[in-house]
């Protein structure tokens, strides 16, 4: 029993960083509709760059951290401007496609630049691993947890009570009306990816820092799409309750029936939902206007 | 671009051939809606309604925005399943029939918002009204075999001689849909619908955001529909005029209930209906 | 737009090439492609009997994404799922001329499993149903070692006919190009049918297609089938070509190097099919002959050249759908008007 509890709470706790994935992605879906597929790329090159800034260029960690924030905070203003917004006319079919080719540039300029070695850039957290009774937690998935949560909490606060917040709901909701408000609405579209690439960012270094640094990194995100389906795409809440079970599914799965099987289970997952419930557990089910 | 010029001999004398000819010529049948509920959440979009089209007939179906008047449409094609009442094509009652067996049972419709496939030309919107004749499978498509070939020259013929010509537009057959003005968009898109054969047609809005001259051809050919193919015509329409015109039949709807049924000088004339449109004390007739 | 052709039928004008300057073009092109093992050298056949593994892949990727709509992320896989199948089929001394065409049916059938998500969803789900679809087949490519040799792979028994080994660029390129033609005008004849139309109907606007009679399951199944049947074909060919395959081959980069492939030719066209291949494969080659020119130049380029297909496949994807959304199809289209029109310019 004890297993069981140890595989859960692992699972769950490592489901807050895939949380933090999850909510950049369903950040950009909300506030200007796009399917963003470049999200584990962008996790991917954050963590990268914070570790070209904390090793390669012997800077302080937390250094590091904030430069590798605000050069993905700049590729975000450029993508934007370059790629989505002369796109925004096309069909949804036609972004997506975008955005694949944004994540396929990102993969091979990454491994150009870094190969396809690991590596393992210093952490911001404490390593010490934490005991609760007889489960032994290591230090780097409680504080991942911990941090992810933080963000999080301060996500859903700033959506609820700030005014920018609040602008940025009102132009996901609808463009149109906002703009007639006086929101800037290609402001708020590029706040929406900066705050998206931010928030990669942080999970990208959260998880390099913990599990090593290699190209791989951008497939985690791949496991992230699960936990984006079953809490519906449009959801914040559901993307973050759907991830910690998402994470748990893993992890039970990983330690039952073996550790390969953590490469296929989200995938397993992904199709029941979309056979069994298409819009998961909290997304809006739109209906067609004929 | 090459020109085509359709022969008196392009008569295709197979039996495909035949069987189309004849099958073209069947009569229209009555559509009955019976005591139909219809709800989206906590929406009642409409309440009861029924009334009945009868078979060779143009009957209008009019009423202030949001009667619900696109709903009964929905609901006719199938899209919408109504909570309680029922659908009658005739004799069948095809309420639990899905929507693409509809098109066999003779009920083609158009829509208010023009859905044509803009990646087709226009014959090839209008072959698509053929969809529900053709049998060919995937195999003797993909070699163009004797079925699926005679079955392709068969439709072509059937569609140039009974639509093409009837609605004029052989001008424009080889043209892309979304290069085509509004009117003449709306006119491929009867000529669709007329290219499934249909017993009933359904014509939601055929004339809206048409000028005068457009307005009276459209409702021309709606007349020619009617009296050359025998087809019966259910009609939502907002232009009053043309509604009196040419319906013989009249159901006035409003907030999802039906509030006058009738000739169109009785509906005219209806207390109800006046005030449903005016919003108050009669101020005489309206146009 | 030809002028001085007057068609005296309906069933002349849908003919597939309508005048004697197309057919004749046709047939040179033809004669030029099935003699190019008596004219061409090694490495273009080589590269050829490639750009026509891509070709089929493509046109079978055009007809599920291109023509109706339904985007799939699994084509690469299905490639692997027709390659295993050939091999298995050939170690168990099936002759080719039935192993292929039951690979091509077997993929045929997953790929109708694989499209069941599109009869409840579109667009993005679907995308990510297909992208699962691909990690699982994928992952039992990697572990259902007795059929497929498991991480490190397995070899493919050449393709015989009554003891006429397919052994080599020449005789595979017969091979791959014969199948390559019909499955061409397959698709094409395809798209002068009502499946075809009823395709295209299902991408623009189901609710309209359904309401003329088109029976949505049945045809978004059959797209996804037909695709599935045409990736699996190419990749029943690929083995032969190669001989040997690993899984390492069918990585989701190879489904979206399909879609490049679509994007960039046109969807919806055979012509863009080809023409997307052919460039698609150029791509990696044009970078691979620039890296060896380069190679005094900056030594250890060559280890950059799978990370620049990458970069390169993104910035293709982006900039055609940004300035050439219809593909190279419609830059041919714009070229040939060009020719017929001159010396008038429109």
């Amino acid at each position: 029993m004890s297993e069981f509890l140890e595989y859960s709470l692992l699972g769950i706790l490592s489901g807050g960083v895939t949380a933090l994935v999850a909510l950049s992605f369903v950040l950009i879906y909300k506030g200007t509709g796009v399917v963003n597929f470049a999200v584990g790329e962008v996790m991917m090159l954050g963590a990268y760059l914070y570790y070209a800034g904390a090793v390669t260029f012997e800077l302080a960690p937390w250094l590091a951290f904030v430069i590798a924030l605000a050069a993905l905070a700049a590729l975000a203003v450029v993508v934007e401007r370059l790629v989505l917004r002369p796109l925004s006319g096309q069909a949804a079919v036609a972004v997506l496609m975008a955005t694949i080719g944004m994540a396929s540039i990102i993969h091979g300029v990454v491994e150009a630049k870094w190969g396809g070695d690991t590596y393992s850039p210093p952490t911001l957290l404490p390593r010490t691993p934490v005991n609760l009774g007889e489960i032994l937690i290591p230090g780097t998935v409680l504080g991942n947890f911990a941090v992810a949560a933080v963000l999080i909490g301060a996500f859903l606060a700033f959506f609820r009570w700030s005014p920018t917040g609040i602008a940025l709901r009102a132009t996901a909701s609808d463009p149109v009306t906002a703009a007639t408000l006086g929101i800037n609405v290609n402001a708020a579209q590029r706040l929406t990816w900066i705050l998206s690439s931010l928030v990669g960012t942080v999970a990208g270094v959260l998880i390099a820092s913990s599990a090593g640094l290699s190209p791989l990194l951008a497939s985690a995100a791949l496991s992230v799409f699960a936990a984006i389906i079953l809490g519906g795409l449009d959801s914040v809440l559901g993307a973050i309750v759907a991830s910690l079970i998402v994470g748990w599914v893993e992890a039970v799965a990983a330690g039952y029936l073996g550790g390969k099987t953590r490469d296929v289970v989200p995938y397993v997952v992904v199709l029941a939902i979309l056979v069994v419930r298409p819009h998961g557990m909290f997304g809006t089910r739109t209906i067609e206007r004929l | 671009m090459s020109a085509t010029v359709p022969f008196a001999s392009e008569r295709p004398a197979s039996p495909v051939g035949a069987v189309a000819r004849v099958a073209a010529a069947l009569p229209g049948l009555a559509l009955a809606v019976d005591g139909v509920d219809l709800r989206f959440g906590g929406i009642h979009a409409l309440r009861g309604v029924s009334f009945e089209a009868a078979p060779a007939q143009v009957t209008a179906v009019i009423g202030p925005n949001g009667a619900g008047k696109t709903s009964v449409f929905n609901t006719i094609s199938g899209f919408y399943r109504p909570a309680s009442g029922r659908i009658r094509l005739g004799d069948e009652d095809i309420t639990r029939v899905p929507v693409h067996a509809r098109a066999a049972r003779g009920l083609a419709r158009t829509f208010q918002n023009i859905a044509l496939f803009r990646g087709l030309t226009v014959l090839e919107n209008i072959k698509l009204g053929g969809h529900h004749t053709m049998s060919a499978g995937v195999l003797s498509a993909l070699v163009y075999g004797a079925k699926a070939r005679t079955e392709e020259n068969a439709l072509r013929a059937e569609i140039e001689r009974r639509v093409i010509e009837f609605l004029q537009i052989d001008h424009i057959r080889h043209r892309p849909v979304d290069a085509l003005p509004y009117g003449l968009q709306k006119r491929v898109e009867l000529a669709r619908a007329l290219a499934m054969r249909p017993r009933v047609l359904l014509l939601d809005e055929p004339v809206a955001g048409m000028n005068r001259e457009e307005t009276e051809d459209m409702a021309r050919f709606i007349l020619d529909v009617q009296e050359e193919w025998g087809a019966t015509v259910l009609l939502v329409e907002h232009d009053m005029g043309m509604v009196m015109d040419i319906s013989s039949h009249v159901v006035v709807l409003n907030f999802g209930q039906v509030i006058a049924a009738g000739t169109p000088a009785e509906v005219r004339r209806h207390p109800q209906v006046i005030e449903a449109y005016l919003g108050a004390e009669s101020a005489g007739e309206f146009e | 737009m030809r002028t001085g052709i007057f068609h005296e039928t309906f069933a002349s004008e849908e003919r597939l090439w309508p005048s004697p300057t197309a057919r004749t073009w046709m047939f040179a092109f033809l004669a030029v492609l099935f003699t190019m093992p008596a004219w061409g050298s090694d490495y273009m056949l080589a590269i050829a009997c490639i750009v026509g593994i891509h070709v089929i892949a493509t046109i079978g990727l055009n007809l599920t994404t291109g023509n109706a709509g339904l985007i799939s992320l699994a084509h690469g896989a299905f490639l692997g799922v027709g390659c295993y199948s050939v091999a298995w089929l050939g170690k168990h001394s099936v002759p080719f001329y039935v192993a292929l065409p039951a690979a091509g049916l077997l993929t045929a059938a997953l790929g109708v499993i694989v499209g069941l998500p599109s009869l409840r969803v579109k667009g993005i789900y679907l995308a990510i149903a297909t992208i699962a679809a691909h990690f699982i087949l994928t992952f039992i490519f990697r572990e259902w070692e007795s059929v497929t040799g498991g991480v490190p792979g397995t070899s493919i028994p050449r393709a015989s006919l009554f003891g006429f080994e397919f052994r080599g660029d020449r005789r595979n390129f017969y091979l791959i190009y014969g199948c390559a033609f019909f499955l061409a005008l397959g698709a094409r004849n395809l798209a002068r049918t009502h499946i075809g139309r009823a395709f295209v109907a299902v991408r623009d606007r189901d609710f309209s297609a359904e309401i003329l009679g088109v029976n949505l399951v049945r045809t978004k199944l059959l797209a996804f089938a037909l695709g599935a049947f045409y990736a699996g074909i190419a990749g029943g060919l690929l083995g032969y070509f190669y001989g040997d395959i690993t899984p390492d081959y069918f990585l989701l980069t190879l489904s979206v190097f399909y879609l490049a492939a679509i994007i960039v030719g046109g969807l919806g066209t055979v012509l863009g099919s080809i023409l997307g291949a052919l460039f698609m494969t150029f791509v990696p080659e044009v970078l691979r002959l620039v890296a060896q020119a380069s190679s005094n130049v900056f030594p250890g380029v060559a280890s950059l050249l799978l990370p620049m297909q990458q970069v390169v496949f993104g910035i293709l994807i982006i900039g055609f759908l940004v300035f050439e959304p219809h593909g190279l199809a419609a830059v041919w289209g714009r070229i040939r008007r060009t020719f017929h029109l001159w010396p008038f310019r429109t």
